[in-house]
């Protein structure tokens, strides 16, 4: 019976819950918006090779200070490097860095929420370690992190990885604690499934929504947090073409090269807002609970 | 009330003895030879060895636990390797300014929040609406040290009419203070009040739907009266919980703005620790800062259950 209900849905494409979404998601004038600003980031990013062929790194003094115009679309720095190579691919790190984090809270704050949402005696433990993480100020753990393993984009992911994966675990745990007592499970439970079959098939896909709202989210804030950390000196080490390294250096020449900062900074700014573009979308769309009503 | 109080501490001590323990594992997580890390690359032999003793490493894993509970029982939080005095004076130290700052970009947080959110509420669905709504969003999304940097580069570059950073203490040269302090707090506060805004409005939207609304406007009351009294009174008592949340955030986004703006407070310090691998200093400031908040949020609920009644009987 469950089979044939797969197929029935399958063969009506309009009726598919996801493709429903999809288009829901469309007409969302916000989440559209958000889309296109996210993707023209995750575009540079990925044609980085293509679209910026001159090596981020090659230093050209006679043409430091170049302001933006014709010859160097974004200018170039005080070691005549070309900002539009350094910005471009300072976005390929900020998407890496973004999608590893978001990876990392993706397993990892869905295991250990979901054991600590479904098995009871794991809850008391696992929470208080996860309480006693969120506790720090983020920013302030991932530096201190950072500077006990190391300055380089690994290490950076790592650190983001532990202060944001405790935040993701509360929210699926959170969804677990409420499904896990609703009828249809204890329907399942009655029946004989095991745990990991109940987690897994009638659970998990239940707890998806606001997963993926936070994980929205949390794409903008690691790309934040990151550039954050390398404009602090404390991220992955200069000359790393990340935009907050760039606009460290440009702090000094701030009033004769203002676009050395004002470029990655805008650049950044237009991730943030797309992914929150995105994740406000995302949020109403797929958790209506959490609409203000009009 | 009082029963309150005790169980927030009592939850809050084993998140406490959590936070210590992580702060004190940190040191261990530095891979390689802790000692030879912290002494540095040029470091003689002789001189890792005495990073080592000095900081207890070469005790084995559980006498220096042991020694880390015992120290911290007596508010000893260890020396700064690169100040000389102890962490917990430094700190102390540098809180005031800290606090200080944070208070100022509170205030503005809570001004701008608040008001554009009841506001937007109130002018549902206009121009007004959209627009704040619009300039929250734009908040939220804006880094808050490339706002300080865009800042410095028109107030302070440009126009001339702020420093570009240093600090003036509160208590000797307000005026100073106030010229040295401004910046720094908008930058930390744009994005809170963008946040805030935001929560303010969906929920005095909630607020503004319910039943005793709709009787107070019925009675003929005032509409000013209706929105304050009765709406702006209900819509605070979930807000408050997010006050706990924004001074958190501030503490966090103090980091990166002191560094910017050169303001001698905790951000700045443990910044200076981290860059210079001051380690007993980024592990003491960093649990006196988290300890120092959690025990703010435990005020924040104690003042939720004094505004909400339901909260307070309830246990």
């Amino acid at each position: 019976m469950d089979e044939s209900f797969g197929d029935d849905a399958r063969s009506d494409r309009r009726a598919h819950p996801l493709w429903t979404t999809i288009r829901r998601l469309l007409r969302h004038r916000l989440f559209l918006s958000g889309l296109i600003l996210f993707a023209i980031i995750a575009l540079a990013a990925i044609l980085a090779p293509w679209i910026a062929p001159v090596d981020p790194n090659k230093l050209a003094m006679r043409y430091k200070f170049q302001p933006p115009g014709k010859d160097f679309l974004f200018g170039t720095d005080n070691f005549g490097r070309s900002l539009w190579s350094r910005v471009i691919w300072g976005a390929r790190l900020s998407m890496l860095i973004g999608s590893s984090v978001v990876l990392i809270n993706a397993v990892f704050g869905t295991l250990i929420g979901a054991a600590a949402g479904y098995f009871r005696w794991l809850d008391n433990g696992l929470m208080r370690v996860n309480d006693a993480l969120m506790a720090f100020p983020a920013v302030l753990l991932a530096i201190a992190v950072t500077a006990v393993l190391g300055p380089s984009i690994g290490d950076v992911i790592i650190a983001l990885g532990l202060v944001y994966t405790p935040r993701t675990a509360r929210i699926v745990r959170g969804s677990v604690i409420v499904l896990r007592e609703m009828e249809y499970v204890q329907a399942a439970i009655a029946a004989g499934a095991g745990h990991f079959r109940i987690l897994h098939r009638h659970i998990l896909p239940n707890a998806m929504a606001p997963l993926i709202v936070q994980l929205s989210f949390l794409f903008a804030v690691a790309v934040l947090t990151e550039a954050t950390l390398s404009f602090l000196g404390v991220g992955a080490v200069p000359p790393t073409p990340t935009w907050g390294n760039i606009m460290a250096e440009g702090r000094q020449y701030i009033s004769d090269a203002p676009w050395i900062i004002a470029i990655p900074g805008a650049a950044l700014m237009i991730t943030v807002l797309g992914l929150n573009l995105l994740g406000d979308g995302l949020r109403d769309v797929l958790d209506p609970r959490l609409r203000v009503q009009p | 009330m009082l029963g309150v109080l005790l169980r927030r501490l009592a939850s809050a001590l084993p998140v406490l003895a959590i936070v210590s323990l992580i702060t004190f594992g940190m040191i261990h997580l530095i891979p390689g030879d802790p000692a030879a890390a912290i002494a540095g690359m040029s470091a003689t032999p002789e001189q890792i060895a005495n990073v080592r003793r000095d900081l207890g490493l070469d005790q084995p894993i559980l006498g220096q636990l042991w020694r880390w509970y015992g120290d911290l029982a007596r508010g000893d939080l260890g020396r700064s390797l690169l100040l000389g005095v102890p962490v917990l004076d430094a700190t102390l130290q540098r809180l005031p300014v800290t606090l200080a700052l944070s208070a100022y970009a509170l205030v503005l947080t809570l001004l701008l929040g608040l008001g554009s959110g009841i506001v937007a509420a109130l002018k549902q669905n206009t121009w007004v609406d959209q627009a704040a709504m619009v300039l929250a969003m734009i908040g939220i999304s804006l880094p808050n040290f490339y706002l300080g940097l865009l800042m410095i580069i028109l107030f302070a570059v440009d126009l001339r009419w702020l420093p570009t950073g240093g600090y003036l203490p509160l208590w000797r040269d307000p005026l100073g203070w106030l010229a040295t302090s401004t910046m720094p707090a908008i930058s930390l506060a744009l994005l809170l009040a963008g946040l805030l805004a935001r929560i303010t409005r969906s929920t005095m939207l909630e607020v503004l739907r319910q039943d005793y609304i709709r009787t107070a406007h019925a009675k003929g009351l005032p509409r000013r009266q209706v929105v304050l009294k009765h709406a702006l009174a209900n819509a605070l008592i979930p807000i408050t919980t997010v006050v706990g949340i924004i001074i958190t955030l501030l503490i966090s986004g103090a980091v990166v703005t002191e560094t910017l703006f050169s303001i001698p407070g905790i951000g700045q310090l443990l910044t200076q620790a981290v860059l210079n691998r001051d380690y007993p200093m980024v592990q003491g400031g960093l649990l006196l800062t988290t300890a120092l908040l959690v025990l703010i949020n435990i005020g924040i609920d104690v003042g939720y259950a004094l505004l909400d009644p339901r909260i307070r009987h309830d246990g």
